[in-house]
């Protein structure tokens, strides 16, 4: 095997000794010689002792998504050494410390396994246990970076850039890191054939997380209020939006704060919060996972009935009940789009990665107000938590926030009489008032049966108004949701639909399969309802794969309830297991489908 | 809940508030309980409560959740905007209009259901934020809408309509909200507005959150005797312990006090209550002493009423906070958006 970046790192270590950061140093270190990476951690529900691993892959083509190959094992945690020597590829590389010999480890054959004393050097160099263990860490990263021929210059640029604040750590930081460097030239063969060279690869790009990027569009869409409660995997979502209003949201004149952030005591209470504060005017929302969402659904469908705005992020993983919850998958679409008793449904918004997470914040505040709906933004713990390389995020200048059909002093001054849910526009819409603003504007808020007027009813023909205006609405919902991204480029193909974080591996998979002459055309939803567009795309084909993660099919069934497509034409590709689609399975998969379809 | 609207006929000799108003300006539509319920009583010491308070109609926001004492605030104040939530949530949907706009007066009315049975977690953690609103429960001990079960209220013995008598531990919404922090508690009884009124007009202008427990006999499921909360239980065994007067800005204190039974607390807005003592000895400003006498009235049968407890130096949720006065909702975008330089620097960390 002998590469030049394209390369797949897998470090297992044990949750809880700081190597977090060693990984982060080694992945930025790639990235900043103009190398794109992909980051996937695959940690456990727990805080300190349990196994964990991070994987780097090294794609000069700029994929989106992991692979299923290791390269270079760097086994940490010996509790995990079989496991993790059954991981390594073919031909591949297996990295552990050597301080307490392991024979077993030599068991394959198509592997070569390379020993290093770390724990005897770190033992020897530093004091104290737990600066043992640190170093240890950060030693790993010098003898990788001497194995892959990582330039130690940007290494030692990055750890300065880190630890500004602390410049004593750097010291002590670069000694390790040179420990496990000058080890590896003097005993091993350096680089390997699987290496890293400098490329121009990453300009214009950074490396972030979904739920970083996400808080901070709830930051520049105009958010104020944040009510949530603390869930694997959203909990950075609201973190990361209180760490830029601690900076970014203090009013000049008082030195007070212009933002609220609520810790509710459960899911039930942080949509209570944010419908009131939408009511009341105010850019609000949670973020919240599976089990929030299903504490949130009464108020969800009151939201929907009593057309109130509202942003719910919900960062998914895996499922049923409390299921995995490190683990990724996207198997609330269903619930999501259905969330709540009653005949309700919601609008979506999927995102592919964390570029998307940022720009669907403002658009899922502008579709909310527009709609007077709740909009949740479907994300899932693989781009919430995982580091993407994706463009820098543009800001459009010229953007204003859509506050939708609210009515002014002025204009309730004007007006004989305000009713709430009339049909004025024919787009489904009614105008709202918000509560201080003028006597006029007053009327009830109730999730019970409701006349145009706002009354209460229990008469049918005028229950039936209502929910039947609501109907007409969602068309308009239709209508203005984004557009799938489509990739049509051959008549008679058989294509492919995905949604959210299944993307990038499709895309990667697409490559692979024309370049075996597979050519299959292409379409990315990103939002529900579905738009005309997606209909067109499915008619236009034989045979569409359905890929995504869950196991019961939820986006195709969804596609078959609002889109009246013929179901025998959609065939699923699913993968379920909590961890991160890669290109390898869905071209494996189609290929065996489309050699079935040749069969018959 | 009721569509009919009460018709506007205005009597050219009615009061008027300085706002111009009449108490029929304040107002809703007609009440679809039943006759004699003791939330209409409530609901009509609301109307009284906020004319004399002079309150612009559309800076009150009444909230509630499900229920037969969440129906009520469609029977008052029709110029207020009002949200009837999901039932025990409430709480949470107050939170987050005061997050959105504080300059707003919240009443919220609930019941004993609602607020200690399937919202017991959101009226505790409101409590908890101090969040500034005034929280009635009207405290009937049944759930009326389906008919006669115990609600979390009920006393041990308390006899239902049919079937046996209650064997749980009450939970008894003042004691709870004194062991929560809560910062004005007060408690009264549907038949006496002149005790009521005052109590709820200190709770409307209270910087925190007004507790006031209102026994409010439901006149269908649990008037009966053998009930503790029918209205002759509540006469026979009903205590002030404390009673409040509002007293407007401007306004002189007239009423002559007995020595040492007198207590005024100034609000806000420059006005004040008044509290007077029956017992001289009671501390409305001491937890632990207010603890122990509730928990002794009560264990000798007594309703205790007033206003039990009062603590006007802690501050309220926004202020906890360190939030601005302007309301969230109407802080302009340009102030809250960081900028394109900002974001070119922020993102500059991650590369």
């Amino acid at each position: 095997m002998a590469t030049v970046n394209d390369v797949v790192i897998k470090i297992a270590t044990v949750n809880g000794t700081g190597s977090a950061s060693a990984n982060g140093l080694l992945m930025k270190s790639i990235f900043r010689m103009g190398i794109p990476v992909v980051g996937k951690n695959y940690f456990p529900s727990n805080i300190q002792g349990l196994p964990t691993w991070y994987e780097i892959r090294v794609t000069g083509d700029g994929y989106q998504s992991r692979s299923n190959r290791v390269d270079v094992m760097v086994a940490m945690n010996a509790q995990t050494y079989a496991r993790d020597l059954a991981e390594v590829s073919e031909g591949g590389w297996l990295l552990y410390d050597s301080t307490w010999p392991r024979s077993k480890l030599l068991d394959r054959d198509d592997v070569t396994v390379l020993g290093i004393p770390l724990s005897k050097m770190c033992n020897e160099h530093f004091e104290g246990a737990r600066a043992r263990i640190l170093m240890k860490n950060i030693a790993y990263v010098g003898a990788v970076a001497a194995l892959l021929d990582i330039d130690l210059d940007i290494i030692t640029k990055l750890l300065e850039d880190t630890f500004a604040s602390k410049p004593k750590l750097i010291g002590s930081n670069m000694e390790a890191i040179r420990m496990g460097f000058d080890y590896a030239i003097e005993n091993f063969v350096c680089p390997l054939p699987s290496k890293v060279a400098a490329m121009n690869g990453t300009d214009g790009n950074i490396i972030i997380d979904g739920n970083t990027a996400a808080g901070l569009g709830c930051v520049f869409a105009g958010a104020t209020v944040g009510a949530w409660y603390p869930i694997t995997p959203s909990t950075s979502l609201m973190d990361a939006f209180r760490s830029y209003c601690l900076k970014y949201r203090v009013d000049e004149a008082t030195g007070k704060r212009t933002y609220c952030i609520i810790q509710a005591e459960d899911e039930l209470a942080a949509i209570g919060m944010v419908l009131g504060a939408n009511w009341n005017g105010a850019r609000s929302f949670t973020s919240t996972s599976g089990p929030g969402i299903s504490l949130m659904s009464e108020f969800l469908g009151y939201g929907y009935y009593a057309e109130i705005p509202a942003v719910i992020f919900n960062v998914q993983r895996t499922g049923p009940s409390t299921g995995m919850p490190t683990r990724t998958q996207q198997s609330d679409i269903l619930s999501c789009a259905y969330a709540s008793h009653g005949d309700t449904k919601h609008v979506l918004l999927f995102p592919s990665d964390p570029g998307e997470c940022f720009t669907m914040a403002q658009i899922s505040f502008d579709l909310a107000e527009r709609l007077q709906t709740p909009v949740m933004v479907l994300s899932d713990l693989d781009i919430g938590m995982n580091d993407w390389m994706v463009p820098e995020f543009e800001l459009d200048e010229s953007y204003t926030p859509d506050r939708g059909k609210v009515l002014s002093a002025e204009a309730l001054e004007e007006m004989d009489a305000f009713y709430r849910y009339l049909d004025v526009d024919g787009d489904g819409i009614p105008y709202r008032t918000l509560p201080g603003t003028h006597p006029k504007g007053s009327y009830f808020t109730r999730g019970s049966g409701h006349t145009k007027y706002g009354a209460y009813t229990e008469d049918s023909e005028a229950y039936k108004e209502v929910v039947d205006r609501l109907l007409v609405k969602w068309e308009t919902a239709r209508s203005i949701v984004p557009e799938p991204e489509i990739r049509y480029s051959k008549s008679n193909a058989a294509a492919v639909i995905s949604v959210g974080s299944s993307d990038g591996a499709c895309k990667e998979a697409l490559d692979q399969l024309g370049a075996q002459d597979v050519a299959l055309n292409y379409c990315r939803m990103k939002a529900f309802p579905f738009s005309d567009a997606v209909r067109d795309f499915i008619e236009k084909h034989e045979v569409v794969y359905v890929v995504e993660q869950n196991r019961d099919a939820q986006l195709r069934t969804l596609l078959m309830l609002d889109s009246d497509v013929d179901p025998a034409k959609l065939v699923s590709l699913l993968h379920y297991d909590g961890m991160p689609l890669s290109a390898e399975f869905i071209v494996e998969r189609a290929l065996a489908e489309q050699s079935k379809g040749r069969a018959t | 809940m009721s569509y009919i609207s009460k018709p506007k006929v205005a009597h050219p000799n009615l009061p008027r508030n300085t706002l111009g108003l009449t108490a029929r300006d304040y107002e809703g539509t007609v009440s679809t309980l039943c006759a004699g319920c003791g939330h209409d009583s409530v609901t009509a010491a609301i109307v009284q409560a906020v004319f004399e308070l002079n309150l612009e109609p559309h800076m009150l926001a009444k909230m509630s959740g499900i229920g037969c004492s969440s129906k009520t605030p469609a029977y008052f104040v029709s110029q207020s905007h009002g949200f009837n939530s999901v039932h025990g949530r409430m709480p949470s949907v107050t939170t987050g209009a005061n997050a959105a706009n504080r300059t707003l007066t919240y009443i919220g009315v609930s019941g004993d259901g609602d607020s200690l049975s399937i919202g017991a977690g959101q009226f505790v953690h409101a409590i908890r934020r101090n969040l500034n609103m005034c929280y009635i429960i009207e405290n009937n001990g049944v759930y009326g809408l389906t008919k006669g079960q115990f609600s979390a209220s009920a006393d041990i013995g308390t006899r239902p309509k049919k079937g046996l008598p209650n064997q749980q531990e009450p939970i008894d919404p003042v004691s709870t909200a004194l062991s929560l922090g809560a910062t004005y508690i007060a408690r009264s009884f549907s038949g006496d507005k002149e005790q009521l009124v005052p109590l709820i007009q200190g709770a409307l202008l209270h910087p925190g959150f007004s507790l006031v427990d209102v026994i409010s006999p439901c006149v269908t499921f649990n008037d009966h005797e053998g009930s503790t909360k029918s209205y002759a239980h509540t006469r026979e065994f009903y205590h002030h312990v404390v009673d409040a007067d509002y007293i407007a800005p401007a306004e002189e204190i007239k009423a002559a006090y007995e020595k040492g039974s007198a207590m005024s607390v100034e609000l806000h807005d420059g006005s004040k209550i008044v509290l007077h003592k029956i017992d001289n000895d009671y501390d409305p400003t001491s937890r632990a002493a207010v603890f122990k006498y509730l928990r002794e009235r009560f264990n000798a049968g007594e309703i205790t009423t007033g206003l039990l407890y009062i603590d006007n130096l802690r501050k309220e949720m926004h202020d906890l906070m360190g939030n601005i006065d302007t309301p969230l909702s109407e802080y302009p975008l340009d102030k809250l958006h960081p900028g394109k330089e900002e974001l070119k620097k922020i993102l500059g960390r991650y590369r």
